[in-house]
Protein backbone atom coordinates (compact mmCIF):
# COMPACT_ATOMS: atom_id res chain seq x y z
CA UNK A 1 0.00 0.00 0.00
CA UNK A 2 1.04 3.47 -0.97
CA UNK A 3 1.71 5.64 2.59
CA UNK A 4 -0.83 8.96 1.65
CA UNK A 5 0.89 12.24 1.91
CA UNK A 6 -2.29 14.54 1.71
CA UNK A 7 -5.71 13.18 2.77
CA UNK A 8 -8.52 15.17 1.61
CA UNK A 9 -11.59 14.64 3.66
CA UNK A 10 -15.29 16.23 2.70
CA UNK A 11 -13.77 19.33 0.72
CA UNK A 12 -16.38 21.78 -0.35
CA UNK A 13 -15.34 25.23 -1.93
CA UNK A 14 -17.47 27.93 -2.81
CA UNK A 15 -17.15 31.18 -4.52
CA UNK A 16 -19.45 33.35 -3.29
CA UNK A 17 -22.70 31.30 -3.85
CA UNK A 18 -21.05 28.56 -6.29
CA UNK A 19 -20.48 25.81 -5.59
CA UNK A 20 -17.11 24.94 -6.80
CA UNK A 21 -15.71 21.91 -5.44
CA UNK A 22 -18.45 19.57 -3.49
CA UNK A 23 -17.26 17.25 -1.18
CA UNK A 24 -14.34 16.23 -2.45
CA UNK A 25 -12.46 13.46 -0.66
CA UNK A 26 -9.22 12.02 -1.81
CA UNK A 27 -5.80 10.47 -0.68
CA UNK A 28 -2.83 12.00 -2.40
CA UNK A 29 -0.42 8.94 -2.05
CA UNK A 30 3.57 10.01 -1.04
CA UNK A 31 6.15 9.99 -3.67
CA UNK A 32 3.61 9.42 -6.52
CA UNK A 33 2.87 11.38 -9.50
CA UNK A 34 -1.09 11.78 -9.11
CA UNK A 35 -2.82 13.90 -12.02
CA UNK A 36 -5.89 15.71 -11.99
CA UNK A 37 -8.05 16.08 -15.38
CA UNK A 38 -11.14 17.15 -16.19
CA UNK A 39 -12.98 20.02 -18.75
CA UNK A 40 -12.34 23.83 -18.10
CA UNK A 41 -14.30 25.22 -15.23
CA UNK A 42 -14.34 21.15 -13.52
CA UNK A 43 -12.81 22.80 -10.68
CA UNK A 44 -8.94 21.16 -10.85
CA UNK A 45 -7.23 23.78 -10.45
CA UNK A 46 -9.26 25.16 -7.11
CA UNK A 47 -8.40 21.86 -5.77
CA UNK A 48 -5.13 21.89 -6.27
CA UNK A 49 -5.11 25.60 -4.96
CA UNK A 50 -6.71 24.40 -1.63
CA UNK A 51 -3.86 22.05 -1.04
CA UNK A 52 -1.89 24.69 -0.31
CA UNK A 53 -4.46 27.06 0.62
CA UNK A 54 -3.69 29.43 -2.61
CA UNK A 55 -7.29 29.63 -2.44
CA UNK A 56 -7.37 31.87 1.13
CA UNK A 57 -5.91 35.12 -1.14
CA UNK A 58 -9.67 35.03 -2.71
CA UNK A 59 -12.30 36.63 -0.31
CA UNK A 60 -15.15 35.76 -1.33
CA UNK A 61 -14.16 32.00 -1.20
CA UNK A 62 -15.40 29.46 1.66
CA UNK A 63 -13.63 26.21 2.38
CA UNK A 64 -15.08 23.48 4.62
CA UNK A 65 -13.70 20.55 5.31
CA UNK A 66 -10.24 19.01 5.85
CA UNK A 67 -6.84 18.51 4.40
CA UNK A 68 -4.50 16.93 6.00
CA UNK A 69 -0.51 17.12 5.16
CA UNK A 70 0.73 14.73 7.30
CA UNK A 71 -1.99 13.47 9.27
CA UNK A 72 -2.04 17.56 10.35
CA UNK A 73 -4.85 19.55 8.60
CA UNK A 74 -3.58 22.63 6.92
CA UNK A 75 -7.17 24.88 7.56
CA UNK A 76 -6.83 24.11 11.39
CA UNK A 77 -6.43 27.95 13.18
CA UNK A 78 -3.04 28.64 13.59
CA UNK A 79 -1.28 27.20 10.33
CA UNK A 80 1.43 29.27 9.45
CA UNK A 81 0.73 29.39 5.28
CA UNK A 82 4.33 30.46 4.78
CA UNK A 83 5.60 27.33 6.43
CA UNK A 84 3.12 25.42 4.81
CA UNK A 85 3.76 26.93 1.32
CA UNK A 86 7.97 25.94 2.58
CA UNK A 87 6.82 22.16 2.60
CA UNK A 88 3.92 22.43 -0.78
CA UNK A 89 5.67 24.19 -3.53
CA UNK A 90 4.09 24.82 -6.46
CA UNK A 91 4.79 25.68 -10.18
CA UNK A 92 2.10 27.43 -12.62
CA UNK A 93 1.32 27.19 -15.84
CA UNK A 94 3.50 30.39 -17.21
CA UNK A 95 7.00 30.15 -16.16
CA UNK A 96 7.35 33.09 -13.82
CA UNK A 97 11.17 33.88 -12.93
CA UNK A 98 11.88 36.60 -10.85
CA UNK A 99 13.45 39.43 -13.00
CA UNK A 100 17.11 39.30 -11.47
CA UNK A 101 19.90 36.88 -12.12
CA UNK A 102 19.47 32.42 -11.99
CA UNK A 103 21.75 32.21 -8.88
CA UNK A 104 19.12 35.02 -7.08
CA UNK A 105 15.80 33.48 -7.98
CA UNK A 106 16.97 29.55 -6.61
CA UNK A 107 18.46 31.30 -3.72
CA UNK A 108 15.47 33.70 -3.07
CA UNK A 109 13.95 31.22 -0.77
CA UNK A 110 16.60 30.11 1.36
CA UNK A 111 17.02 33.33 1.73
CA UNK A 112 13.80 34.25 3.13
CA UNK A 113 13.88 31.77 5.35
CA UNK A 114 17.35 32.98 6.74
CA UNK A 115 19.87 31.19 5.14
CA UNK A 116 23.01 34.08 4.43
CA UNK A 117 26.28 31.83 4.31
CA UNK A 118 27.23 32.11 0.36
CA UNK A 119 28.90 28.30 0.52
CA UNK A 120 25.22 27.06 1.95
CA UNK A 121 23.59 28.91 -0.68
CA UNK A 122 26.29 27.91 -3.40
CA UNK A 123 25.33 24.24 -2.47
CA UNK A 124 20.95 25.13 -2.21
CA UNK A 125 21.69 26.59 -5.76
CA UNK A 126 23.55 23.75 -7.22
CA UNK A 127 21.55 20.83 -5.76
CA UNK A 128 18.12 22.31 -6.73
CA UNK A 129 19.47 23.49 -10.13
CA UNK A 130 20.54 20.09 -10.63
CA UNK A 131 17.47 18.29 -9.33
CA UNK A 132 15.66 20.48 -11.72
CA UNK A 133 17.90 19.17 -14.57
CA UNK A 134 19.15 22.59 -15.83
CA UNK A 135 22.10 22.73 -13.57
CA UNK A 136 24.20 22.07 -17.02
CA UNK A 137 22.65 24.36 -19.15
CA UNK A 138 23.12 27.72 -16.75
CA UNK A 139 26.14 26.85 -14.55
CA UNK A 140 28.31 29.38 -16.64
CA UNK A 141 25.49 31.85 -16.46
CA UNK A 142 24.49 32.03 -13.14
CA UNK A 143 24.69 35.93 -12.99
CA UNK A 144 22.50 36.22 -15.72
CA UNK A 145 18.68 36.94 -15.82
CA UNK A 146 16.72 34.50 -15.87
CA UNK A 147 14.52 36.36 -18.50
CA UNK A 148 17.23 35.32 -21.10
CA UNK A 149 15.96 31.69 -20.67
CA UNK A 150 13.89 29.83 -23.30
CA UNK A 151 10.66 28.77 -22.08
CA UNK A 152 11.16 25.80 -21.00
CA UNK A 153 14.34 26.20 -19.52
CA UNK A 154 12.85 29.49 -17.33
CA UNK A 155 10.11 26.67 -16.47
CA UNK A 156 12.94 24.14 -15.24
CA UNK A 157 14.08 27.37 -13.16
CA UNK A 158 11.03 27.77 -11.56
CA UNK A 159 10.84 24.06 -10.48
CA UNK A 160 14.72 24.51 -9.40
CA UNK A 161 12.87 27.53 -7.48
CA UNK A 162 10.46 25.75 -5.69
CA UNK A 163 12.69 22.65 -4.59
CA UNK A 164 15.16 25.10 -3.58
CA UNK A 165 13.08 25.42 -0.07
CA UNK A 166 13.01 21.46 0.52
CA UNK A 167 9.54 20.95 -0.10
CA UNK A 168 7.55 17.74 0.57
CA UNK A 169 5.11 18.57 -2.40
CA UNK A 170 5.20 20.36 -5.50
CA UNK A 171 2.31 21.45 -6.85
CA UNK A 172 2.00 21.98 -10.65
CA UNK A 173 -1.06 23.44 -12.50
CA UNK A 174 -0.62 22.98 -16.21
CA UNK A 175 3.36 23.21 -16.47
CA UNK A 176 3.44 22.49 -19.73
CA UNK A 177 0.96 23.93 -21.76
CA UNK A 178 3.13 27.16 -22.21
CA UNK A 179 5.66 25.24 -23.40
CA UNK A 180 7.61 23.98 -26.62
CA UNK A 181 6.69 19.64 -27.32
CA UNK A 182 10.59 18.72 -26.30
CA UNK A 183 10.49 21.56 -23.57
CA UNK A 184 7.19 19.62 -22.11
CA UNK A 185 8.64 16.35 -22.49
CA UNK A 186 11.76 17.54 -20.77
CA UNK A 187 9.94 19.03 -17.82
CA UNK A 188 7.80 15.37 -17.85
CA UNK A 189 10.97 13.35 -17.70
CA UNK A 190 11.72 15.46 -14.67
CA UNK A 191 8.67 14.91 -13.36
CA UNK A 192 9.50 11.32 -12.91
CA UNK A 193 12.70 11.77 -11.48
CA UNK A 194 11.25 13.83 -8.80
CA UNK A 195 8.77 11.37 -7.71
CA UNK A 196 11.67 9.75 -5.95
CA UNK A 197 11.75 12.45 -3.73
CA UNK A 198 8.68 14.46 -3.86
CA UNK A 199 5.13 13.99 -4.16
CA UNK A 200 3.62 15.59 -6.91
CA UNK A 201 0.19 16.81 -8.37
CA UNK A 202 -0.42 17.99 -11.26
CA UNK A 203 -3.10 19.34 -13.06
CA UNK A 204 -3.09 18.77 -16.94
CA UNK A 205 -5.63 19.48 -19.99
CA UNK A 206 -2.91 17.42 -21.73
CA UNK A 207 -4.87 13.63 -21.48
CA UNK A 208 -1.54 12.13 -22.77
CA UNK A 209 0.63 14.16 -20.56
CA UNK A 210 -1.51 12.64 -17.40
CA UNK A 211 -1.16 9.28 -19.04
CA UNK A 212 2.84 9.41 -19.63
CA UNK A 213 3.44 11.19 -16.41
CA UNK A 214 1.04 9.84 -13.55
CA UNK A 215 0.44 7.27 -11.67
CA UNK A 216 -3.04 8.28 -10.14
CA UNK A 217 -5.57 9.87 -11.85
CA UNK A 218 -8.44 11.73 -10.98
CA UNK A 219 -11.36 12.74 -13.05
CA UNK A 220 -12.97 15.39 -12.20
CA UNK A 221 -16.75 17.41 -13.42
CA UNK A 222 -18.29 19.99 -12.30
CA UNK A 223 -16.52 20.31 -8.70
CA UNK A 224 -17.10 16.41 -8.36
CA UNK A 225 -14.55 13.68 -8.53
CA UNK A 226 -15.90 11.38 -11.06
CA UNK A 227 -13.02 8.66 -10.58
CA UNK A 228 -10.17 8.42 -9.08
CA UNK A 229 -8.15 5.49 -9.49
CA UNK A 230 -4.43 4.41 -10.92
CA UNK A 231 -4.05 6.05 -14.24
CA UNK A 232 -3.40 2.63 -15.45
CA UNK A 233 -6.89 2.28 -15.19
CA UNK A 234 -7.96 5.15 -15.89
CA UNK A 235 -6.76 4.97 -19.41
CA UNK A 236 -7.45 1.80 -20.03
CA UNK A 237 -10.56 1.25 -18.65
CA UNK A 238 -12.38 3.56 -16.47
CA UNK A 239 -15.08 2.56 -14.48
CA UNK A 240 -17.49 6.02 -14.87
CA UNK A 241 -19.34 5.78 -18.22
CA UNK A 242 -18.57 9.49 -18.21
CA UNK A 243 -14.61 9.31 -17.79
CA UNK A 244 -14.85 7.21 -20.79
CA UNK A 245 -16.51 9.77 -22.65
CA UNK A 246 -14.15 12.44 -21.55
CA UNK A 247 -11.05 10.91 -22.11
CA UNK A 248 -11.83 9.32 -25.70
CA UNK A 249 -12.85 12.94 -26.34
CA UNK A 250 -16.94 12.78 -26.46
CA UNK A 251 -17.45 15.46 -24.85
CA UNK A 252 -15.28 18.37 -23.38
CA UNK B 1 -22.18 16.59 -30.64
CA UNK B 2 -18.77 15.02 -29.83
CA UNK B 3 -15.75 17.12 -30.80
CA UNK B 4 -14.05 14.08 -32.10
CA UNK B 5 -16.19 13.66 -35.57
CA UNK B 6 -13.30 13.10 -37.83
CA UNK B 7 -11.93 10.24 -35.46
CA UNK B 8 -15.21 8.48 -35.30
CA UNK B 9 -15.66 8.73 -38.51
CA UNK B 10 -12.50 7.31 -39.39
CA UNK B 11 -13.32 4.08 -36.66
CA UNK B 12 -16.66 3.12 -38.75
CA UNK B 13 -14.90 3.24 -41.79
CA UNK B 14 -12.23 0.90 -40.03
CA UNK B 15 -15.05 -1.54 -38.79
CA UNK B 16 -16.32 -1.27 -42.14
CA UNK B 17 -13.44 -2.60 -44.02
CA UNK B 18 -13.11 -5.13 -41.75
CA UNK B 19 -16.61 -5.91 -41.98
CA UNK B 20 -16.32 -6.44 -45.99
CA UNK B 21 -13.09 -8.46 -45.48
CA UNK B 22 -14.64 -10.90 -43.29
CA UNK B 23 -18.03 -11.06 -45.63
CA UNK B 24 -15.85 -11.75 -48.76
CA UNK B 25 -13.78 -14.88 -46.76
CA UNK B 26 -16.85 -16.02 -45.49
CA UNK B 27 -18.67 -15.73 -49.03
CA UNK B 28 -15.36 -17.26 -50.59
CA UNK B 29 -15.85 -20.14 -48.38
CA UNK B 30 -19.43 -20.81 -49.01
CA UNK B 31 -18.57 -20.48 -52.42
CA UNK B 32 -16.00 -23.34 -52.54
CA UNK B 33 -18.25 -25.68 -51.08
CA UNK B 34 -21.30 -24.63 -53.05
CA UNK B 35 -19.08 -24.97 -56.60
CA UNK B 36 -17.78 -28.62 -55.14
CA UNK B 37 -21.13 -29.51 -55.13
CA UNK B 38 -22.22 -28.15 -58.62
CA UNK B 39 -18.64 -29.31 -60.07
CA UNK B 40 -18.39 -25.82 -61.02
CA UNK B 41 -14.26 -26.12 -61.28
CA UNK B 42 -13.83 -22.87 -63.21
CA UNK B 43 -15.26 -21.10 -59.88
CA UNK B 44 -12.80 -23.18 -57.94
CA UNK B 45 -9.90 -22.45 -60.24
CA UNK B 46 -11.15 -18.44 -59.42
CA UNK B 47 -11.08 -19.08 -55.83
CA UNK B 48 -7.72 -20.86 -55.47
CA UNK B 49 -6.64 -17.79 -57.20
CA UNK B 50 -7.85 -15.61 -54.93
CA UNK B 51 -5.14 -15.64 -52.18
CA UNK B 52 -3.44 -12.47 -53.15
CA UNK B 53 -7.18 -9.99 -52.54
CA UNK B 54 -6.98 -11.31 -48.91
CA UNK B 55 -3.37 -9.99 -48.44
CA UNK B 56 -4.25 -6.98 -49.75
CA UNK B 57 -7.39 -6.02 -47.91
CA UNK B 58 -5.25 -7.17 -44.64
CA UNK B 59 -2.79 -4.96 -45.05
CA UNK B 60 -4.87 -1.40 -46.06
CA UNK B 61 -6.54 -2.18 -42.74
CA UNK B 62 -3.49 -2.63 -40.81
CA UNK B 63 -1.89 0.41 -42.22
CA UNK B 64 -5.49 2.25 -41.24
CA UNK B 65 -4.96 0.78 -38.00
CA UNK B 66 -1.65 2.38 -37.49
CA UNK B 67 -2.55 5.39 -38.46
CA UNK B 68 -5.47 5.99 -36.37
CA UNK B 69 -2.87 4.72 -33.37
CA UNK B 70 -0.55 7.43 -34.85
CA UNK B 71 -2.69 10.19 -35.47
CA UNK B 72 -5.65 9.92 -33.27
CA UNK B 73 -4.05 8.23 -30.20
CA UNK B 74 -6.58 6.18 -29.18
CA UNK B 75 -7.50 5.05 -25.73
CA UNK B 76 -9.68 3.08 -23.43
CA UNK B 77 -12.36 1.20 -25.33
CA UNK B 78 -11.15 3.05 -28.65
CA UNK B 79 -7.72 1.41 -28.32
CA UNK B 80 -9.15 -1.99 -27.37
CA UNK B 81 -11.32 -1.66 -30.83
CA UNK B 82 -8.07 -0.25 -33.10
CA UNK B 83 -5.70 -3.46 -30.96
CA UNK B 84 -8.42 -6.17 -31.35
CA UNK B 85 -8.87 -4.93 -35.38
CA UNK B 86 -5.45 -5.57 -35.80
CA UNK B 87 -5.31 -8.51 -34.74
CA UNK B 88 -8.69 -9.91 -36.00
CA UNK B 89 -7.75 -8.82 -39.41
CA UNK B 90 -4.82 -11.53 -39.21
CA UNK B 91 -7.00 -13.93 -38.35
CA UNK B 92 -9.79 -13.23 -40.99
CA UNK B 93 -6.83 -13.14 -43.66
CA UNK B 94 -5.48 -16.73 -42.27
CA UNK B 95 -9.23 -18.20 -42.75
CA UNK B 96 -9.04 -16.53 -46.15
CA UNK B 97 -5.93 -18.62 -46.99
CA UNK B 98 -7.17 -21.65 -45.56
CA UNK B 99 -10.55 -21.59 -48.28
CA UNK B 100 -7.97 -20.46 -50.77
CA UNK B 101 -5.37 -23.63 -49.60
CA UNK B 102 -8.60 -26.05 -49.47
CA UNK B 103 -9.73 -24.65 -53.05
CA UNK B 104 -6.60 -26.30 -54.67
CA UNK B 105 -6.73 -29.36 -52.85
CA UNK B 106 -10.49 -29.71 -54.07
CA UNK B 107 -8.86 -29.39 -57.91
CA UNK B 108 -5.83 -31.26 -56.69
CA UNK B 109 -8.78 -34.33 -55.85
CA UNK B 110 -10.44 -33.77 -58.78
CA UNK B 111 -13.52 -32.15 -57.26
CA UNK B 112 -14.10 -35.58 -55.62
CA UNK B 113 -17.19 -36.07 -53.16
CA UNK B 114 -15.58 -35.30 -49.77
CA UNK B 115 -18.29 -37.68 -47.88
CA UNK B 116 -17.07 -40.60 -50.11
CA UNK B 117 -14.03 -40.23 -47.87
CA UNK B 118 -15.79 -39.20 -44.07
CA UNK B 119 -19.57 -38.93 -43.70
CA UNK B 120 -18.47 -36.71 -40.72
CA UNK B 121 -16.34 -34.11 -43.27
CA UNK B 122 -19.61 -32.29 -44.64
CA UNK B 123 -20.66 -31.73 -41.22
CA UNK B 124 -17.59 -30.44 -40.39
CA UNK B 125 -17.94 -27.86 -43.05
CA UNK B 126 -21.06 -26.71 -41.98
CA UNK B 127 -19.96 -26.49 -38.04
CA UNK B 128 -16.86 -25.09 -39.22
CA UNK B 129 -18.83 -22.57 -41.61
CA UNK B 130 -20.77 -21.68 -38.88
CA UNK B 131 -18.20 -20.67 -36.49
CA UNK B 132 -16.84 -18.54 -38.50
CA UNK B 133 -20.07 -16.77 -39.28
CA UNK B 134 -21.24 -16.63 -35.65
CA UNK B 135 -17.79 -15.08 -34.86
CA UNK B 136 -18.02 -12.48 -37.16
CA UNK B 137 -21.48 -11.35 -35.83
CA UNK B 138 -20.49 -11.41 -31.95
CA UNK B 139 -17.36 -9.20 -33.24
CA UNK B 140 -19.34 -6.47 -34.76
CA UNK B 141 -22.33 -7.27 -33.07
CA UNK B 142 -20.35 -6.70 -30.05
CA UNK B 143 -22.14 -9.19 -28.14
CA UNK B 144 -19.95 -11.05 -25.58
CA UNK B 145 -22.39 -13.70 -24.89
CA UNK B 146 -22.49 -14.75 -28.58
CA UNK B 147 -18.36 -14.55 -28.83
CA UNK B 148 -18.28 -17.37 -25.55
CA UNK B 149 -20.42 -19.44 -27.55
CA UNK B 150 -18.58 -19.28 -30.22
CA UNK B 151 -14.75 -19.94 -28.16
CA UNK B 152 -16.64 -22.84 -27.04
CA UNK B 153 -17.81 -24.33 -30.22
CA UNK B 154 -14.20 -24.46 -31.30
CA UNK B 155 -14.49 -28.32 -29.36
CA UNK B 156 -16.77 -29.24 -31.66
CA UNK B 157 -15.26 -28.67 -34.86
CA UNK B 158 -11.92 -30.62 -33.12
CA UNK B 159 -13.72 -33.41 -32.29
CA UNK B 160 -15.12 -33.47 -35.81
CA UNK B 161 -11.34 -33.40 -37.10
CA UNK B 162 -10.95 -36.56 -34.99
CA UNK B 163 -13.83 -38.65 -36.47
CA UNK B 164 -12.92 -37.52 -39.86
CA UNK B 165 -9.05 -38.56 -38.94
CA UNK B 166 -11.08 -41.72 -37.78
CA UNK B 167 -12.90 -42.25 -40.96
CA UNK B 168 -9.72 -42.01 -42.97
CA UNK B 169 -7.68 -44.49 -41.04
CA UNK B 170 -11.01 -46.72 -41.48
CA UNK B 171 -11.07 -46.22 -45.33
CA UNK B 172 -7.60 -46.46 -45.76
CA UNK B 173 -7.58 -49.85 -43.67
CA UNK B 174 -10.50 -51.46 -45.57
CA UNK B 175 -10.00 -49.81 -49.65
CA UNK B 176 -6.49 -49.97 -49.25
CA UNK B 177 -5.81 -47.41 -51.63
CA UNK B 178 -5.99 -43.64 -52.58
CA UNK B 179 -3.59 -43.03 -49.77
CA UNK B 180 -2.51 -39.55 -51.72
CA UNK B 181 -6.40 -38.58 -51.50
CA UNK B 182 -6.42 -39.55 -48.31
CA UNK B 183 -3.68 -37.22 -47.33
CA UNK B 184 -5.21 -34.37 -49.27
CA UNK B 185 -8.34 -34.85 -47.59
CA UNK B 186 -7.06 -34.93 -44.00
CA UNK B 187 -5.19 -31.91 -45.05
CA UNK B 188 -8.29 -29.93 -46.01
CA UNK B 189 -9.99 -31.20 -42.43
CA UNK B 190 -6.93 -29.76 -40.67
CA UNK B 191 -7.61 -26.64 -42.39
CA UNK B 192 -11.11 -26.74 -41.70
CA UNK B 193 -9.58 -27.06 -37.50
CA UNK B 194 -7.48 -24.14 -38.12
CA UNK B 195 -10.51 -21.89 -39.40
CA UNK B 196 -12.38 -23.15 -35.99
CA UNK B 197 -9.33 -21.77 -34.22
CA UNK B 198 -8.63 -18.34 -36.39
CA UNK B 199 -12.92 -18.18 -35.18
CA UNK B 200 -12.48 -18.73 -31.61
CA UNK B 201 -9.59 -16.06 -32.02
CA UNK B 202 -11.67 -14.04 -33.19
CA UNK B 203 -14.39 -14.51 -30.28
CA UNK B 204 -11.49 -14.00 -27.59
CA UNK B 205 -11.21 -10.41 -29.13
CA UNK B 206 -14.64 -9.84 -29.11
CA UNK B 207 -14.31 -10.64 -25.52
CA UNK B 208 -11.17 -8.33 -24.95
CA UNK B 209 -12.82 -5.36 -27.10
CA UNK B 210 -15.19 -5.23 -24.04
CA UNK B 211 -13.42 -6.20 -20.97
CA UNK B 212 -9.50 -5.62 -22.09
CA UNK B 213 -9.09 -9.41 -20.64
CA UNK B 214 -7.93 -12.37 -23.50
CA UNK B 215 -8.06 -15.52 -22.07
CA UNK B 216 -8.87 -14.30 -18.47
CA UNK B 217 -5.35 -12.07 -18.35
CA UNK B 218 -5.79 -9.09 -18.19
CA UNK B 219 -3.93 -6.85 -21.25
CA UNK B 220 -5.67 -3.73 -21.32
Amino acid sequence: MNNSKIIIENLNLYYGDNHALKDVSMDIPEKHITAFIGPSGCGKSTFLKTLNRMNDLIDSVRIEGKVMLDRENIYAPGVDTTLLRKKIGMVFQQPNPFPMSIYDNVAYGPRIHGIKSKARLDEIVEKSLRGAAIFEETKDRMKKSALGLSGGQQQRLCIARALAVEPDVLLMDEPTSALDPISTLKIEELMTELKSNYTVAVVTHNMQQAARVSDFTAFFLVGEVVEFNSTDNVFSRPADKRTEDYITGRFG
Amino acid sequence: MSPRTIFIKEMKELSKNLKEMAGSVEETYERLFASLTDKNEEEVNEIAASEKMFGDMQRAIESQCLFLITKQQPIASDLRVVTATLKVVTDIERIGDHVVDMAELVLRLNMADLASYSGHLPTMIDAAKSMLHDAVEAFFGRDIKAAAIVVAADDVVDELFNKVKQDLLTFLKNEGKDEDECIDILMLAKYLEKIGDHAENIGHWEIFQETGNMKDARLL
